[in-house]
């Protein structure tokens, strides 16, 4: 279950994931003009509802300003630069001509549960003005036959159109029986083969659906796997995270409707606009790091002074997302932000390899040259005179010293 | 033909994937019903060799919907077999959440997961606005409250705006509902009142949502709480953190007492003939297992919020106290081999998957002589029980706790209704109604004794304990109520690993199949007697099925694919010390 020599050794001497989000006038010049020829055309077809943003704005009693404010802070968060928030604006009004379905498969509806905190758009407009949104188990006002024929019929309205969303793990033992739907008894599997086949581009959310999540760690009792295992010759985006971030989604939607496209992605799918950030290079609790300020058992001093959580367990140095600059529910709170750290809940097994209470610089590893069992810390310890290795050693280091020490490798 | 047989799958708006089998005569009542519930993924076998702290994170994902229940059994399993206290701030900021999480759930079931059981959109379209302020207010002051909605203009919006929805054609996720079916006796205004309080609890439960997030760091599935206690110690120091939690709770309070309980009187007393014939009433057996620590004496002697205890065949006069070495679970009619009526953890699970029965015009039945769900039958001293909010006010009431038979009998009274209007479908949609009521308002008085305690200087949060020596050996368990019910997680641990993992969930108790003896599950139980006014649209079915607010991910966990033995777990009654 924890993790191999050549993973943490690869986690602890990686260099920063942070993207180039500069990509140079000529770049953003061409996809400017590409966009607008985009939402020309989509204007120019049927609307699947017609809505005028601005009346909506103002049923939400927010004004034209607050809402323009929010279509910068979107570009942003899409990272383009800021001459694209009108286009962001109008990708909006128009985002209903992009039909969504969303299926669950072998899931905890947790996804479900966020998209339903989606702030902005807030989710009543979601559900009935901003998205069209055909399909969803878990609202649906339809059951059985009802419910399965809803579904097909959306799907051949929208052949090759609309975007599949999908919730939820894909179990593959047992000739995939471990889950079926519908009143014919189809497997997951079966289910998502024929969902996806018309599909403009599927979507995976939250962990399960990326990656086999839960029902895939150790030791995979269902077999369970994601989508992108399953699902070739089309366009996959992978939203991770546990649950998903419903800014994300909402920022995968609207890049779609701005360029027909799905955003550029990173080597697992994941769209760098959102996890093109390590947690670590944008938390709050950095500079604590670097003073080699921790908090050493909950509850202590440290932890009443918002110290870094690195030595109880924190995985931001090792994942890329966006929450330590959107956060959760409407920016309330985080996991950093509550004192608990992250636990890794956007990378590939996480479960396996990050989601423990103790640092990874506390788990048992054999050191690459062979011997004993020792932690991380000692690890890298012992490596410390030959070359400067990263995290692990860095938190390790500052306590050594005692004080602010050398700026780590990841720097 | 005589009889039909009706197959719903997916059964929609709930947590996880269930199926509903029923047959029908030819009047079109309910004379057979069969629950099955269709995905399963093997979380306790999952946690087995994990470090036992780590065990409430994966625990949590057992459901994304009572996030945070799951969460917080499995750590006070921990507990329990550490033998820690937690202090006093942990537990109140533990019971803030949970509160919200009830708050949060109870209101996004009625509206967003029950309410198009009983209101129907198109009717609504007919309303007049102006008539339905006076409807409103007809229903809100039944106790005592002004509606939460008085403006017919807010009444007019809502029409304009889902009429201009409906225009457009593609109803989506309302699309190919049973508008216009005979099941729905609500009037055009009454209509209106239940679908502008859908859309106005649309956007409240995104505020409430944030309640768990201040204190927990996300919603769905916080992250605060720790073996030994919480982390959140920066946002309790935090006295604008506390208010925020505060003005969110009241707006909660203030839905819960203007629109959530109005539109249960409403609909309670639209459908009062079919609660008093007791339609959806069910086994008639109701179990709490308490929860909410009012004091800080350790888990299992602390005084409770909800009372535990077992009321037999719907008799308020006896209450008997819970032995859970009478729990046992039975796999006759489940995807399981192995020998049946024993308890959880001295039995042995094997899968045996034995599929659908026959298969005709493309669809597949369930062999219901057979196995037909991947949920256990779970029996208490060999009897069939439903568990849930209805099971909390019932045992509250029938322990004659105080505070719990205020509620409910200021709710009935009110209501101008009789006790036994509680034993029906009605009944389990009001009595979570009635239990929202009373979480806002004693949720007020914990986040004012959470201030005053941090203001008083207590900044503790954690209990320090010696990890390798408390983990060498022990075992403990969790048991209390989650929002559908009661709730246990069994853990055992050797050697700083966990080395056995059981959780038995409210959904279980619910939604299992039949047992040993035949005798049906609560859903099953529950549906027998509905009359369908059309067989092609069930509605009468949904809308008892979803009285119990179904969450299937949760109910389906236990199995060892490799068919291993779980091994034997020894439990010891509520109150009792189990640690080894």
């Amino acid at each position: 279950m924890i993790d191999s020599t050549q993973m943490v050794k690869k986690v602890f001497t990686q260099k920063s994931g942070r993207v180039e989000t500069n990509k140079g006038e000529v770049y953003y010049n061409t996809l400017f003009a590409k966009a607008k020829q985009r939402l020309k055309t989509l204007r120019a077809q049927e609307p699947l509802k017609d809505i005028d943003m601005m009346d909506i704005i103002d049923s939400e009693g927010i004004n034209r300003r607050d809402f323009m404010k929010w279509v910068s802070a979107t570009t942003a968060t899409l990272m383009l630069p800021p001459m694209f928030a009108p286009l962001v604006a109008e990708a909006t009004e128009l985002m209903n001509r992009v039909p969504v379905i969303w299926i669950e498969l072998q899931d905890c509806a947790g996804n479900s549960e966020a998209l339903l905190r989606s702030s902005a758009p807030t989710v009543d407009d979601l559900l009935f003005d901003v998205l069209s949104l055909e399909f969803h188990e878990t609202l649906q006002a339809c059951a059985g036959f009802d419910a399965d024929k809803q579904l097909e019929e959306a799907v051949e309205h929208f052949k090759g159109k609309y975007l599949l969303f999908v919730e939820g793990a894909i179990p593959m033992g047992m000739n995939g029986q471990y889950g079926t739907i519908g009143a014919s008894g189809e497997t997951f599997h079966e289910h998502l083969m024929r969902m996806s086949k018309d599909a403009a581009a599927v979507v995976a959310v939250g962990t399960c659906a990326t990656f086999g999540g839960i029902p895939a760690a150790a030791p995979n009792p269902t077999g369970a796997v994601g989508v992108m295992d399953l699902v070739k010759g089309k366009p996959v985006v992978n939203i991770p995270a546990c649950p998903a971030n419903p800014a994300n989604m909402v920022g995968v939607i609207l890049h779609f409707v701005l360029t027909g496209q799905i955003p550029e992605l990173d080597s697992l799918l994941r769209p760098k606009f959102a996890f093109g950030y390590r947690i670590h290079d944008n938390c709050e609790r950095r500079a604590h790091f670097d003073a080699g300020e921790f908090v050493e058992e909950w509850g202590d001093e440290g932890a009443k002074n918002n110290f870094c959580l690195y030595k109880v367990g924190c995985k931001g140095p090792m994942t890329f997302n966006n929450c330590s600059i959107v956060r959760y529910n409407e920016g309330t709170n985080w996991p950093i932000g509550v004192g608990r750290g992250c636990i890794g809940c956007s990378e590939p097994d996480f479960w396996d390899k990050y989601a423990y209470e103790r640092p990874m610089a506390n788990a048992k590893i054999k050191a690459p040259t062979g011997g004993v069992e020792k932690t991380v810390d000692e690890f890298g310890l012992g490596l410390l005179t030959a070359t400067a290795v990263g995290i692990g050693v860095h938190a390790v280091a500052s306590i050594v010293a005692g004080k602010k020490s050398n700026e780590g490798e990841e720097k | 033909m005589a009889q039909k047989h009706l197959v719903i799958d997916p059964i929609t708006r709930i947590e996880g994937h269930l199926r509903i089998e029923a047959i029908i005569d030819e009047n079109n009542v309910v004379t057979d019903a069969y629950s099955s519930s269709t995905m399963f993924r093997g979380i306790e076998e999952i946690l087995k060799g994990r470090d036992p702290r780590d065990c409430g994170l994966l625990a949590m994902r057992i459901c994304g919907v009572c996030t945070g229940t799951h969460y917080q059994r499995s750590i006070e399993a921990v507990e329990h077999a550490f033998n820690i206290t937690i202090p006093k701030n942990a537990r109140l900021v533990r019971n803030l959440i949970q509160g919200a999480l009830y708050l949060h759930d109870h209101i996004v079931h009625f509206y967003h997961l029950h309410a198009l059981d009983w209101v129907d959109i198109t009717e609504a379209l007919k309303a007049d606005p102006k008539a339905t302020v006076a409807e409103a207010q007809k229903w809100a002051s039944v106790s005592g409250h002004r509606p939460w909605n008085a403006n017919e203009d807010v009444y007019a919006a809502v029409q304009e705006r889902v009429t201009k929805y409906v225009k457009q054609g593609r109803l989506g996720i309302f699309g190919n509902a049973y508008w216009g079916s005979k099941g729905f006796k609500l009037t055009p205004e009454q209509n209106l009142i239940g679908l502008s309080h859908y859309l106005d609890a649309l956007e409240l439960q995104r505020d409430l949502a944030k309640m768990m997030a201040i204190f927990g760091g996300k919603n769905p599935h916080p992250q605060s709480f720790v073996v030994g206690g919480v982390t959140c110690v920066q946002d309790i120091k935090n006295p604008a953190r506390i208010a925020e939690f505060k003005q969110i709770l009241k707006r909660g309070q203030k839905f819960t007492k203007e629109a959530y309980l109005p539109d249960v009187y409403m609909a309670g007393t639209m459908y009062a003939d079919e609660a008093l014939e007791g339609i959806g009433g069910g086994i008639g057996n109701y179990m709490s297992y308490g929860d909410f620590r009012l004091d800080d004496t350790s888990f299992y002697e602390s005084a409770k919020l909800f009372p535990s205890g077992i009321v037999k065949n719907r008799d308020l006069s006896k209450v008997f106290d819970i032995d859970q070495t009478k729990i046992t679970e039975d796999v006759t009619h489940s995807w399981y081999e192995g020998a049946t009526n024993l308890h959880p953890f001295d039995g042995v699970t094997k899968p045996n998957y034995t599929g659908f029965g026959k298969k005709e015009d493309n669809v597949a039945y369930l062999d219901t002589t057979k196995k037909y769900s991947w949920i256990k039958s779970p029996l208490y001293n060999d009897e069939r029980m439903e568990v849930g909010p209805l099971a909390r006010m019932i045992v509250g009431v029938a322990r004659g706790d105080e505070r719990i038979s205020k509620y409910v009998t200021t709710f009935l009274k009110n209501g101008n209704l009789p006790t036994k209007v509680l034993f029906s479908t009605v009944g389990r949609t009001a009595a979570r109604a009635i239990e929202t009521e009373l979480m806002a308002d004693v949720m007020m008085e914990w986040v004012d004794e959470l201030a005053s305690n941090v203001a008083h200087g207590d900044l503790s949060t954690w209990t320090e304990f010696n990890f390798d020596n408390v983990s060498k050996e022990a075992q403990g368990y969790g048991m209390a109520e989650a929002p559908r019910g009661g709730l246990g997680h069994w853990i055992k641990i050797k050697d700083g690993k966990v080395v056995n993992y059981q959780a038995v969930v409210p959904s279980t108790w619910n939604a299992a199949p039949r047992d040993y003896k035949g005798r049906m599950g609560a859903y099953e139980s529950s549906l027998v007697g509905t009359k369908v006014a059309n067989p092609d649209q069930p509605l009468e079915i949904l809308r008892t099925v979803h009285s119990f607010d179904p969450c299937i991910a949760c109910a389906v966990h236990i199995i060892d694919t490799n068919g291993k033995e779980l091994g034997v777990y020894k439990v010891d009654p509520i109150g009792g010390t189990s640690r080894a």
